[in-house]
Protein backbone atom coordinates (compact mmCIF):
# COMPACT_ATOMS: atom_id res chain seq x y z
CA UNK A 1 0.00 0.00 0.00
CA UNK A 2 1.56 3.58 -1.06
CA UNK A 3 0.36 5.93 1.50
CA UNK A 4 -0.79 9.07 1.07
CA UNK A 5 -2.24 10.88 4.37
CA UNK A 6 -0.54 14.01 5.41
CA UNK A 7 -1.33 15.31 9.00
CA UNK A 8 -2.93 18.38 8.27
CA UNK A 9 -4.23 20.87 6.38
CA UNK A 10 -0.58 22.78 6.27
CA UNK A 11 1.10 19.86 5.43
CA UNK A 12 -1.56 19.00 2.59
CA UNK A 13 -1.16 22.63 1.12
CA UNK A 14 2.81 22.38 0.84
CA UNK A 15 4.10 23.96 -2.15
CA UNK A 16 1.37 26.02 -3.48
CA UNK A 17 2.67 29.68 -4.47
CA UNK A 18 1.60 32.89 -6.19
CA UNK A 19 0.13 32.46 -9.19
CA UNK A 20 -0.66 29.13 -9.83
CA UNK A 21 -3.11 27.67 -11.04
CA UNK A 22 -5.73 25.45 -8.83
CA UNK A 23 -8.45 23.37 -9.62
CA UNK A 24 -11.41 23.22 -7.04
CA UNK A 25 -14.27 20.73 -6.50
CA UNK A 26 -18.08 21.45 -5.74
CA UNK A 27 -21.10 22.72 -7.05
CA UNK A 28 -22.21 25.88 -5.96
CA UNK A 29 -21.62 25.55 -1.82
CA UNK A 30 -21.99 21.51 -2.19
CA UNK A 31 -18.77 19.70 -1.86
CA UNK A 32 -16.10 21.90 -1.81
CA UNK A 33 -12.42 21.48 -0.33
CA UNK A 34 -13.67 23.79 2.62
CA UNK A 35 -10.64 23.07 4.79
CA UNK A 36 -8.29 24.43 1.54
CA UNK A 37 -9.79 27.51 1.00
CA UNK A 38 -9.58 28.57 4.79
CA UNK A 39 -5.73 27.65 4.26
CA UNK A 40 -5.13 28.93 1.16
CA UNK A 41 -6.95 32.33 2.86
CA UNK A 42 -4.56 31.88 5.80
CA UNK A 43 -1.61 31.59 3.49
CA UNK A 44 -2.61 34.67 1.35
CA UNK A 45 -1.20 33.77 -1.58
CA UNK A 46 -1.95 35.98 -4.29
CA UNK A 47 -2.66 36.01 -8.09
CA UNK A 48 -4.56 32.71 -8.00
CA UNK A 49 -6.64 31.20 -11.46
CA UNK A 50 -9.31 28.84 -9.72
CA UNK A 51 -11.02 26.47 -11.89
CA UNK A 52 -14.31 25.74 -10.37
CA UNK A 53 -17.66 25.64 -11.54
CA UNK A 54 -18.56 28.59 -9.37
CA UNK A 55 -17.36 31.11 -7.40
CA UNK A 56 -18.55 30.45 -3.98
CA UNK A 57 -20.79 33.06 -2.07
CA UNK A 58 -20.00 36.33 -0.75
CA UNK A 59 -18.48 35.09 2.84
CA UNK A 60 -18.01 31.51 2.47
CA UNK A 61 -16.37 29.21 -0.36
CA UNK A 62 -14.16 31.03 -2.93
CA UNK A 63 -16.16 34.31 -1.76
CA UNK A 64 -13.49 34.62 0.95
CA UNK A 65 -10.53 33.90 -1.48
CA UNK A 66 -12.52 36.85 -3.56
CA UNK A 67 -13.07 38.66 -0.68
CA UNK A 68 -9.00 38.87 -0.19
CA UNK A 69 -8.39 39.36 -3.53
CA UNK A 70 -6.37 36.29 -3.79
CA UNK A 71 -7.85 35.28 -6.91
CA UNK A 72 -6.58 36.66 -10.55
CA UNK A 73 -8.72 35.09 -12.94
CA UNK A 74 -11.92 32.95 -12.55
CA UNK A 75 -12.55 29.91 -15.00
CA UNK A 76 -16.31 29.16 -14.27
CA UNK A 77 -19.54 27.82 -15.41
CA UNK A 78 -21.95 30.21 -13.33
CA UNK A 79 -21.21 32.70 -11.16
CA UNK A 80 -24.36 34.13 -9.78
CA UNK A 81 -25.37 34.44 -6.43
CA UNK A 82 -21.85 36.33 -5.30
CA UNK A 83 -22.24 40.29 -5.62
CA UNK A 84 -18.43 40.68 -4.64
CA UNK A 85 -17.80 38.47 -7.61
CA UNK A 86 -19.78 40.18 -9.80
CA UNK A 87 -18.44 43.58 -8.85
CA UNK A 88 -14.87 42.52 -9.01
CA UNK A 89 -15.63 41.05 -12.71
CA UNK A 90 -17.74 44.47 -14.02
CA UNK A 91 -14.77 46.85 -13.08
CA UNK A 92 -12.39 44.35 -14.14
CA UNK A 93 -10.28 44.09 -11.61
CA UNK A 94 -11.03 39.81 -11.90
CA UNK A 95 -10.08 38.17 -14.95
CA UNK A 96 -12.77 35.57 -16.08
CA UNK A 97 -13.42 32.56 -18.46
CA UNK A 98 -17.15 31.51 -18.61
CA UNK A 99 -17.00 28.01 -19.84
CA UNK A 100 -19.96 25.22 -20.45
CA UNK A 101 -20.48 23.34 -17.40
CA UNK A 102 -20.25 20.27 -18.92
CA UNK A 103 -17.18 21.48 -20.93
CA UNK A 104 -15.29 22.50 -17.64
CA UNK A 105 -16.24 19.13 -16.54
CA UNK A 106 -14.48 17.46 -19.59
CA UNK A 107 -11.64 19.26 -19.42
CA UNK A 108 -11.09 18.52 -15.82
CA UNK A 109 -11.38 14.83 -16.87
CA UNK A 110 -9.26 15.00 -20.07
CA UNK A 111 -6.84 16.31 -18.10
CA UNK A 112 -6.89 13.70 -15.78
CA UNK A 113 -7.23 10.67 -18.65
CA UNK A 114 -4.51 12.11 -20.59
CA UNK A 115 -6.57 13.88 -24.04
CA UNK A 116 -4.50 16.72 -24.87
CA UNK A 117 -8.33 18.09 -26.21
CA UNK A 118 -11.96 16.78 -27.46
CA UNK A 119 -14.55 18.41 -29.96
CA UNK A 120 -18.01 19.45 -28.19
CA UNK A 121 -21.12 20.46 -30.12
CA UNK A 122 -21.69 23.14 -27.09
CA UNK A 123 -20.97 26.50 -27.64
CA UNK A 124 -20.85 26.50 -31.33
CA UNK A 125 -22.29 29.52 -32.83
CA UNK A 126 -21.71 31.19 -29.55
CA UNK A 127 -19.05 33.80 -28.10
CA UNK A 128 -17.56 30.91 -26.47
CA UNK A 129 -16.22 29.26 -29.65
CA UNK A 130 -14.50 32.89 -30.78
CA UNK A 131 -11.13 31.67 -31.93
CA UNK A 132 -11.51 28.04 -31.51
CA UNK A 133 -11.17 25.34 -33.95
CA UNK A 134 -14.34 23.97 -35.56
CA UNK A 135 -15.05 20.71 -37.49
CA UNK A 136 -18.24 18.90 -38.59
CA UNK A 137 -18.54 15.57 -37.38
CA UNK A 138 -22.09 13.46 -39.13
CA UNK A 139 -23.95 16.78 -39.82
CA UNK A 140 -23.27 18.72 -36.72
CA UNK A 141 -20.65 21.18 -36.03
CA UNK A 142 -18.45 20.84 -33.02
CA UNK A 143 -15.68 23.09 -31.05
CA UNK A 144 -11.92 21.83 -29.96
CA UNK A 145 -11.62 22.59 -26.48
CA UNK A 146 -8.03 22.10 -24.83
CA UNK A 147 -7.86 20.02 -21.08
CA UNK A 148 -6.31 22.35 -18.62
CA UNK A 149 -3.41 22.10 -17.02
CA UNK A 150 -3.21 22.90 -13.11
CA UNK A 151 -1.01 22.98 -10.72
CA UNK A 152 -2.99 21.53 -7.67
CA UNK A 153 -6.51 20.23 -7.71
CA UNK A 154 -8.49 20.32 -4.24
CA UNK A 155 -11.19 17.92 -3.78
CA UNK A 156 -13.43 16.92 -1.13
CA UNK A 157 -14.66 13.58 -0.50
CA UNK A 158 -17.31 11.81 2.29
CA UNK A 159 -14.87 8.98 3.13
CA UNK A 160 -11.35 7.89 2.17
CA UNK A 161 -8.42 5.73 3.18
CA UNK A 162 -4.40 5.97 3.95
CA UNK A 163 -4.40 4.91 0.49
CA UNK A 164 -5.95 7.57 -1.18
CA UNK A 165 -9.15 5.79 -2.15
CA UNK A 166 -12.42 7.93 -2.23
CA UNK A 167 -16.03 8.05 -2.10
CA UNK A 168 -18.36 10.66 -2.37
CA UNK A 169 -21.67 11.56 -1.17
CA UNK A 170 -24.82 12.31 -2.81
CA UNK A 171 -24.40 15.03 -4.87
CA UNK A 172 -21.44 16.46 -3.19
CA UNK A 173 -19.50 14.39 -5.81
CA UNK A 174 -19.73 16.95 -9.35
CA UNK A 175 -16.96 18.13 -10.50
CA UNK A 176 -14.58 16.04 -7.76
CA UNK A 177 -13.83 12.95 -9.54
CA UNK A 178 -12.94 14.35 -12.54
CA UNK A 179 -10.54 16.60 -11.06
CA UNK A 180 -8.66 14.15 -9.21
CA UNK A 181 -5.62 13.47 -10.83
CA UNK A 182 -6.27 16.25 -13.27
CA UNK A 183 -3.56 18.32 -11.62
CA UNK A 184 -0.10 18.06 -10.97
CA UNK A 185 -0.69 17.19 -7.12
CA UNK A 186 -4.36 16.42 -6.15
CA UNK A 187 -5.11 17.03 -2.57
CA UNK A 188 -8.29 15.42 -0.91
CA UNK A 189 -9.71 16.43 2.04
CA UNK A 190 -12.82 13.43 3.60
CA UNK A 191 -15.24 13.94 6.42
CA UNK A 192 -13.44 10.56 7.57
CA UNK A 193 -10.33 9.34 6.70
CA UNK A 194 -10.02 5.72 7.55
CA UNK A 195 -7.20 2.84 7.47
CA UNK A 196 -6.61 0.93 4.13
CA UNK A 197 -9.00 -2.19 4.16
CA UNK A 198 -11.45 -0.33 5.70
CA UNK A 199 -13.32 0.70 2.65
CA UNK A 200 -14.54 -2.00 0.41
CA UNK A 201 -12.71 -1.75 -2.93
CA UNK A 202 -15.92 -2.33 -4.71
CA UNK A 203 -17.53 0.87 -3.81
CA UNK A 204 -14.44 3.01 -4.89
CA UNK A 205 -15.42 5.65 -6.78
CA UNK A 206 -11.93 7.07 -7.11
CA UNK A 207 -8.60 4.87 -6.80
CA UNK A 208 -5.51 6.54 -5.07
CA UNK A 209 -3.11 6.46 -8.12
CA UNK A 210 -4.99 9.72 -8.80
CA UNK A 211 -4.58 11.00 -5.29
CA UNK A 212 -1.44 12.52 -4.00
CA UNK A 213 -2.04 13.60 -0.61
CA UNK A 214 -5.14 12.80 1.98
CA UNK A 215 -6.39 14.39 4.65
CA UNK A 216 -9.37 14.17 7.10
CA UNK A 217 -10.79 17.85 7.04
CA UNK A 218 -11.02 19.40 10.86
CA UNK A 219 -14.38 20.87 10.26
CA UNK A 220 -16.99 21.03 7.90
CA UNK A 221 -19.44 23.67 8.07
CA UNK A 222 -21.69 22.35 4.87
CA UNK A 223 -23.45 25.56 4.29
CA UNK A 224 -26.94 25.10 2.76
CA UNK A 225 -27.14 27.82 0.00
CA UNK A 226 -31.23 27.62 -0.86
CA UNK A 227 -32.70 25.84 2.04
CA UNK A 228 -35.97 24.32 0.55
CA UNK A 229 -38.27 22.36 2.20
CA UNK A 230 -42.05 21.12 2.59
CA UNK A 231 -44.34 21.25 5.27
CA UNK A 232 -45.69 17.89 6.98
CA UNK A 233 -49.00 16.73 7.21
CA UNK B 1 -53.65 35.37 -20.15
CA UNK B 2 -51.58 32.70 -18.04
CA UNK B 3 -49.03 33.03 -15.22
CA UNK B 4 -45.77 31.18 -14.37
CA UNK B 5 -48.15 28.31 -12.91
CA UNK B 6 -50.42 28.19 -15.78
CA UNK B 7 -47.25 27.92 -18.61
CA UNK B 8 -45.79 25.02 -16.36
CA UNK B 9 -49.01 23.76 -16.09
CA UNK B 10 -49.62 23.49 -19.87
CA UNK B 11 -45.52 22.27 -20.53
CA UNK B 12 -46.26 19.45 -17.77
CA UNK B 13 -48.43 17.92 -20.22
CA UNK B 14 -45.46 17.89 -22.86
CA UNK B 15 -43.96 15.31 -20.19
CA UNK B 16 -44.50 11.45 -21.31
CA UNK B 17 -44.33 7.91 -20.08
CA UNK B 18 -40.66 6.91 -20.15
CA UNK B 19 -38.88 10.18 -20.27
CA UNK B 20 -35.92 11.37 -18.76
CA UNK B 21 -36.43 15.24 -18.29
CA UNK B 22 -34.10 17.79 -17.42
CA UNK B 23 -35.05 21.17 -15.84
CA UNK B 24 -33.85 24.39 -15.76
CA UNK B 25 -34.24 27.32 -13.09
CA UNK B 26 -37.16 28.92 -12.74
CA UNK B 27 -40.81 28.61 -14.39
CA UNK B 28 -39.31 24.91 -15.61
CA UNK B 29 -38.44 23.75 -12.02
CA UNK B 30 -42.44 24.34 -11.65
CA UNK B 31 -43.32 21.75 -13.95
CA UNK B 32 -42.33 18.95 -12.30
CA UNK B 33 -45.53 19.80 -9.96
CA UNK B 34 -47.77 19.17 -12.64
CA UNK B 35 -46.53 16.10 -14.26
CA UNK B 36 -49.42 13.54 -14.09
CA UNK B 37 -49.47 10.84 -11.66
CA UNK B 38 -50.10 7.88 -13.92
CA UNK B 39 -46.90 8.27 -15.80
CA UNK B 40 -42.95 7.42 -15.15
CA UNK B 41 -40.48 10.20 -15.51
CA UNK B 42 -37.81 10.92 -13.78
CA UNK B 43 -36.14 14.39 -13.17
CA UNK B 44 -32.41 14.71 -14.18
CA UNK B 45 -30.16 17.56 -12.45
CA UNK B 46 -26.70 18.91 -14.47
CA UNK B 47 -25.47 18.44 -10.97
CA UNK B 48 -25.20 14.80 -11.00
CA UNK B 49 -28.62 13.19 -10.04
CA UNK B 50 -31.49 11.51 -11.61
CA UNK B 51 -34.00 10.41 -9.57
CA UNK B 52 -35.13 13.42 -8.04
CA UNK B 53 -37.93 14.32 -5.53
CA UNK B 54 -39.26 16.98 -3.92
CA UNK B 55 -38.46 18.91 -1.39
CA UNK B 56 -37.22 17.30 1.95
CA UNK B 57 -39.66 18.08 5.24
CA UNK B 58 -38.54 20.57 7.17
CA UNK B 59 -35.41 19.38 9.51
CA UNK B 60 -34.68 16.74 6.68
CA UNK B 61 -32.54 18.66 4.79
CA UNK B 62 -29.08 17.40 3.45
CA UNK B 63 -26.00 20.04 2.17
CA UNK B 64 -24.80 16.95 0.13
CA UNK B 65 -28.30 16.55 -1.68
CA UNK B 66 -29.11 19.68 -3.97
CA UNK B 67 -30.50 20.43 -7.59
CA UNK B 68 -28.76 22.57 -10.21
CA UNK B 69 -30.93 25.48 -8.59
CA UNK B 70 -28.98 24.71 -5.19
CA UNK B 71 -32.22 23.94 -3.54
CA UNK B 72 -32.41 20.99 -1.26
CA UNK B 73 -34.20 18.08 -2.56
CA UNK B 74 -34.88 14.33 -1.93
CA UNK B 75 -34.52 11.03 -4.00
CA UNK B 76 -36.94 8.75 -5.67
CA UNK B 77 -36.69 5.16 -5.22
CA UNK B 78 -34.90 4.18 -8.25
CA UNK B 79 -32.16 7.30 -7.98
CA UNK B 80 -28.94 7.25 -8.80
CA UNK B 81 -25.89 10.10 -8.33
CA UNK B 82 -22.78 10.53 -10.91
CA UNK B 83 -19.89 13.39 -11.22
CA UNK B 84 -20.79 15.78 -13.70
CA UNK B 85 -19.25 14.43 -16.66
CA UNK B 86 -21.12 11.10 -16.63
CA UNK B 87 -24.05 13.86 -15.75
CA UNK B 88 -23.12 15.88 -19.19
CA UNK B 89 -22.73 12.55 -20.85
CA UNK B 90 -26.08 11.83 -20.13
CA UNK B 91 -26.94 15.35 -21.93
CA UNK B 92 -24.57 15.37 -24.63
CA UNK B 93 -25.07 11.33 -25.61
CA UNK B 94 -28.53 12.42 -26.18
CA UNK B 95 -30.15 10.09 -23.49
CA UNK B 96 -32.15 13.01 -22.03
CA UNK B 97 -35.63 12.96 -23.93
CA UNK B 98 -36.69 16.46 -22.83
CA UNK B 99 -35.30 19.15 -21.59
CA UNK B 100 -37.21 22.33 -20.42
CA UNK B 101 -35.62 25.72 -19.64
CA UNK B 102 -36.34 29.54 -19.62
CA UNK B 103 -34.96 31.95 -22.25
CA UNK B 104 -34.41 35.93 -22.43
CA UNK B 105 -34.97 35.67 -26.17
CA UNK B 106 -35.84 33.33 -29.00
CA UNK B 107 -35.27 33.45 -32.61
CA UNK B 108 -37.57 32.19 -35.33
CA UNK B 109 -35.23 30.24 -36.68
CA UNK B 110 -34.65 28.69 -33.51
CA UNK B 111 -32.06 30.36 -31.99
CA UNK B 112 -31.59 31.08 -28.08
CA UNK B 113 -30.55 33.90 -25.78
CA UNK B 114 -30.34 33.66 -22.01
CA UNK B 115 -27.22 33.80 -20.18
CA UNK B 116 -25.74 37.08 -20.49
CA UNK B 117 -26.33 40.86 -20.86
CA UNK B 118 -23.57 42.63 -21.75
CA UNK B 119 -22.53 45.06 -19.17
CA UNK B 120 -25.18 44.94 -17.30
CA UNK B 121 -25.73 40.98 -16.31
CA UNK B 122 -23.72 38.13 -16.08
CA UNK B 123 -24.19 35.08 -14.40
CA UNK B 124 -22.99 32.42 -16.77
CA UNK B 125 -24.46 29.90 -19.17
CA UNK B 126 -24.03 27.30 -16.63
CA UNK B 127 -25.30 23.98 -18.28
CA UNK B 128 -27.63 25.80 -20.93
CA UNK B 129 -25.15 25.98 -23.78
CA UNK B 130 -24.55 22.02 -23.87
CA UNK B 131 -27.93 21.26 -23.15
CA UNK B 132 -29.28 23.32 -25.96
CA UNK B 133 -26.34 22.07 -28.27
CA UNK B 134 -27.78 18.55 -27.71
CA UNK B 135 -30.95 17.93 -26.92
CA UNK B 136 -33.20 16.93 -29.43
CA UNK B 137 -36.56 18.40 -28.10
CA UNK B 138 -36.10 21.39 -26.34
CA UNK B 139 -38.99 23.18 -24.70
CA UNK B 140 -38.40 26.95 -23.78
CA UNK B 141 -40.52 28.52 -21.16
CA UNK B 142 -41.04 32.16 -20.82
CA UNK B 143 -43.23 35.15 -20.86
CA UNK B 144 -43.86 36.34 -24.23
CA UNK B 145 -42.48 40.10 -24.12
CA UNK B 146 -40.25 41.80 -21.76
CA UNK B 147 -40.85 43.76 -18.67
CA UNK B 148 -40.94 47.11 -21.23
CA UNK B 149 -43.47 45.03 -23.04
CA UNK B 150 -41.00 44.38 -25.87
CA UNK B 151 -41.53 41.11 -27.84
CA UNK B 152 -39.14 38.05 -26.89
CA UNK B 153 -39.98 36.44 -29.71
CA UNK B 154 -37.89 37.65 -32.29
CA UNK B 155 -36.65 37.57 -35.83
CA UNK B 156 -32.80 37.69 -34.31
CA UNK B 157 -31.51 37.40 -31.09
CA UNK B 158 -30.18 40.58 -29.75
CA UNK B 159 -28.38 39.92 -26.67
CA UNK B 160 -25.50 36.90 -27.04
CA UNK B 161 -26.21 33.36 -28.22
CA UNK B 162 -26.46 30.31 -26.01
CA UNK B 163 -27.36 27.75 -29.00
CA UNK B 164 -28.37 28.13 -32.67
CA UNK B 165 -31.07 26.86 -34.06
CA UNK B 166 -31.77 24.34 -31.31
CA UNK B 167 -35.58 25.69 -30.00
CA UNK B 168 -37.77 23.29 -30.76
CA UNK B 169 -41.27 24.53 -28.81
CA UNK B 170 -41.98 27.83 -27.10
CA UNK B 171 -44.85 27.95 -24.29
CA UNK B 172 -44.88 31.25 -23.13
CA UNK B 173 -47.92 33.28 -21.37
CA UNK B 174 -50.10 34.39 -24.37
CA UNK B 175 -49.32 31.09 -26.92
CA UNK B 176 -47.98 27.57 -27.78
CA UNK B 177 -46.01 27.98 -30.73
CA UNK B 178 -43.28 25.34 -32.95
CA UNK B 179 -40.28 26.46 -34.48
CA UNK B 180 -40.49 25.55 -38.01
CA UNK B 181 -37.88 26.40 -40.72
CA UNK B 182 -40.71 29.10 -41.95
CA UNK B 183 -40.54 30.67 -38.38
CA UNK B 184 -42.98 30.16 -35.35
CA UNK B 185 -45.75 28.64 -36.14
CA UNK B 186 -48.81 29.19 -33.83
CA UNK B 187 -49.87 26.18 -32.14
CA UNK B 188 -52.52 26.75 -29.58
CA UNK B 189 -53.62 30.18 -27.85
CA UNK B 190 -53.80 31.13 -24.25
CA UNK B 191 -57.34 31.15 -22.66
CA UNK B 192 -58.57 35.03 -23.36
CA UNK B 193 -55.89 35.61 -25.86
CA UNK B 194 -56.56 36.42 -29.32
CA UNK B 195 -54.35 35.37 -32.20
CA UNK B 196 -54.37 39.83 -32.47
CA UNK B 197 -52.77 40.13 -29.82
CA UNK B 198 -50.31 37.25 -30.21
CA UNK B 199 -49.68 38.55 -33.59
CA UNK B 200 -49.20 42.18 -31.70
CA UNK B 201 -46.67 41.11 -29.00
CA UNK B 202 -44.63 38.83 -32.01
CA UNK B 203 -41.61 40.15 -33.61
CA UNK B 204 -40.78 37.07 -35.70
CA UNK B 205 -41.94 35.78 -38.32
CA UNK B 206 -45.59 34.04 -37.35
CA UNK B 207 -47.19 31.58 -39.27
CA UNK B 208 -51.32 31.00 -38.80
CA UNK B 209 -52.85 28.16 -40.29
CA UNK B 210 -56.23 27.70 -39.88
CA UNK B 211 -58.22 28.65 -36.82
CA UNK B 212 -55.91 28.46 -33.49
CA UNK B 213 -57.46 26.26 -31.03
CA UNK B 214 -57.32 27.27 -26.97
CA UNK B 215 -55.21 25.57 -24.81
CA UNK B 216 -56.35 22.42 -22.71
CA UNK B 217 -54.64 22.73 -19.17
Amino acid sequence: MIKKTVHNVEAALEGVQDGMTFMLGGFGLCGIPENAIAELVRLGITNITCISNNAGVDDFGLGLLLQHHQIKKMISSYVGENDEFERQMLSGELEVELTPQGTLAEKCRAAQAGFPAFYTPAGYGTEVAEGKEVREFNGKMHVLEYAYEADFSFVKAWKGDEAGNLIFKGTARNFNPSMCGAARITVAEVEELLPAGSLDPNEIHIPGIFVQRIFQGEHFEKRIEQRTTRTRN
Amino acid sequence: MLDKIGIAKRIAKEVKDGYYVNLGIGIPTLVANFVREDINVEFQSENGVLGMGPFPFEGDEDADIINAGKQTITTLPGASFFDSTTSFGMIRGKHVDLTILGAMEVADNGDIANWKIPGKMVKGMGGAMDLVASAENIIVAMMHTNKAGVSKLLKKCTLPLTGVGCVKKIVTNLAVLEVTPQGFKLLERAPGVSVEDIKLATEGNLLIDGDIPEMMI
